[in-house]
């Protein structure tokens, strides 16, 4: 971690109804890290995602992001910090790609205003650096899961945040698109700096492309540590409730997860 | 702008300045320029205090309607949230008829005080429906549909309930009006439209962005930098204010809302920038169209233009329910919450 943290969390709490989601989370993200959170369904990620993006509200703790509180941060201000992409859903999204990228600039834009050369700039590097640019005129409704994903991270690009918070940005993707959009985040997180917190299911994913990965279970954080000591710290078998095989990976040399062997024994 | 949106837009507006410029001369009594000229009273009476008045009433309700159906499909992201589906038709009207009923006298400043109840129930009524939609997480087509019937029988048999303990005079005059119209005699009418079109107008344009941002959906919308709730109130106070002011002078006119902006949406795509300019014009332009055709078509007696927009509106209703609008429209499935 290189100077003042990015995003500080400090024991963040929130309930949905009666059910605690989140309970006493701290930790904290320096500027140009590159940190996975992971952890079984259901336990809490996506509401931590949420929480942060002031898109739920949260009732314990408290949160900054670049030393700004989150209560005090008006949500224009709070989007030009850090950009947010969803999961992955079935949605219909409205616009053409490009018009869709233009999106990521409203925290910059007034009501009244046109876009201005500056907010083009933005839109056009983003479309470049995520390699859709052909795809400029396409509808966002027409296009593969695989496609989608990636105008998703070009418009969050184009908000020109610090930080980007990205929900299982590779879910559901052949291993081809899951491989680019992989790529292109180290490429984000290498070439410009930006921070990215990426929730994801795919253990190894975390464990090679991540410097830090942090562990959620029943709302609660359960390590918060180098992604290559992550197998051998035993949290995965205490949160996931089973046992794991691993071996070491050819290239990166630290340990990797292996699928095991499921056998019918009827 | 590119060319060809340049070339769509100046073709909705000369059709609609075309239209507002025809309308007036035609209807039972042909009106010609040359009569104008001429100087005739009682042609100059009817054309002045008669078919101006009622083209222009005309058309800004049919604005009003086009573009708050605009809205509400922008943040129910679907293109059956319209004034009418949803009941927000309905609320209006009953404030209206609550106002009449009472006789009340109340107004606010040159405000009209049956338009301020329209406005007040119709409010009422957004937040009932979005409240219903809300209760059970994620907003289905299903959903929504369900809640606007729902809240459309309860204030339906209000009116009639209220139609029921009147006497015969006011209960015609109430289901005249419940039909939809924009008959008009002299200015007055438009006096009342306007301040509640040209308020809710300027809100609704100056969400322009907010709107394109909720049509992707709340999560989007926030990430992006939209204060969603505060947003969405605006945009429901708009539509209200848009609604009220439209139901209370002419009645509850149906499909309109959904109707125009839906069109706009293939003919000048799905940017509010460009969508909500071209709603307005095009709704203003048919409502207009639909009432030159209910004053001649069964000439020398007339239609009210409400009942020939339902029945062009409701075959546009199933054709939008059963398929049409799968391909390019806001339908979604469930919303992650």
């Amino acid at each position: 971690m290189t100077g003042s943290p990015i995003l500080e969390v400090g024991s963040l709490g929130c309930s949905i109804g009666r059910k605690r989601i989140l309970d006493s989370v701290s930790f904290a993200v320096g500027r140009a890290e590159f940190v996975s959170l992971i952890g079984p369904n259901g336990a809490g990620k996506t509401t931590m995602l949420k929480c942060l993006m002031k898109i739920l509200p949260f009732d314990g703790g408290a949160v900054r992001i670049n030393g700004i509180d989150l209560h005090l941060l008006g949500q224009k201000e709070l989007a030009s910090y850090a950009a947010y992409v969803p999961q992955a859903d079935s949605r219909y999204l409205p616009f053409t790609v490009e018009e869709f990228v233009m999106t990521g600039r409203y925290p910059y834009l007034s009501p009244f205003t046109a876009c201005r050369a500056s907010d083009r700039s933005a839109v056009r590097e983003s479309m470049e650096l995520t390699g859709i640019d052909a795809l400029a005129d396409r509808r966002m409704a027409g296009l593969s899961g695989g496609e989608r994903q990636l105008v998703m991270i070009a418009a969050a690009l184009a908000q020109g945040a610090e930080m980007m918070l990205l929900d299982e940005p590779a879910a559901f993707l052949d291993p081809g698109h899951e491989r680019s959009v992989m790529r292109l985040l180290r490429e984000i997180n290498g070439r410009l700096g930006t921070t990215v917190l990426m929730v994801t299911h795919d253990i190894n994913r975390a464990i090679l492309t991540s410097g830090r990965v942090l562990v959620l279970d029943s709302g609660r954080l359960e390590y918060s540590g180098a992604a290559v000591d992550l197998i051998s710290s035993g949290v995965l078998e205490k949160i996931y409730r089973r046992e794991f095989d691993c071996i070491p990976h050819p290239d990166a040399g630290c340990d990797i997860i292996v699928p095991d062997v499921i056998e019918y024994d009827g | 702008m590119t060319a060809k949106e340049k070339m769509t837009m100046t073709g909705l507006l000369l059709a609609a300045a075309a239209v507002l410029l025809i309308a007036p001369f035609i209807g039972i009594e042909r009106i010609t320029p040359a009569a104008m000229m001429e100087g005739e009273s009682v042609v100059r009476e009817i054309f002045w205090r008669i078919r101006v008045p009622r083209v222009l009433v005309g058309f800004i309700a049919g604005a009003s309607l086009a573009l708050s159906g605009m809205a509400f499909q922008a943040v129910f992201r679907n293109p059956l949230a319209t004034p009418f589906t949803l009941g927000v038709s309905s609320g209006a009207a009953f404030g209206a008829a609550l106002y009449m009923k009472l006789g009340l006298a109340f107004g606010m400043a040159w405000l009209s005080g049956q338009s301020i109840s329209a406005f007040f129930w119709a409010a009422v009524s957004i937040a009932l429906v979005y409240g219903l939609t809300k209760v059970r997480r994620g907003f289905s087509t299903a959903t929504m549909l369900i809640a606007g019937v729902a809240i459309n029988f309860f204030f339906s048999s209000l009116i009639l309930f209220m139609q029921y303990m009147s006497d015969f005079t006011q209960s015609f005059r109430i289901v005249r009006w419940l039909m939809g119209g924009v008959e008009t005699i002299g200015y007055s009418s438009i006096w009342t439209l306007v301040p509640f079109m040209a308020a809710g107008v300027s809100i609704v344009f100056a969400s322009l962005r907010e709107l394109d941002l909720l049509s992707l959906g709340d999560d989007i919308a926030a990430g992006r930098g939209v204060e969603v709730k505060r947003t969405r109130r605006r945009i429901f106070i708009a539509a209200s204010l848009l609604v009220g002011g439209v139901v209370s002078v002419c009645g509850p006119i149906a499909f309109v809302g959904m109707m125009a902006p839906h069109i706009c949406r293939l003919i000048v795509g799905e940017r509010h920038a460009r969508l909500a300019p071209a709603s307005f014009l095009f709704g203003g332009t048919f409502l207009v169209l639909c009432d030159t055709l209910a004053r001649t078509v069964i000439a020398p007696a007339e239609i009210p233009v409400g009942v020939i927009t339902a029945l062009l509106g409701g075959p546009f209703f199933l054709w939008l329910l059963l398929g049409g609008a799968t391909e390019k429209s806001l339908i979604y499935g469930r919303e992650s919450v």
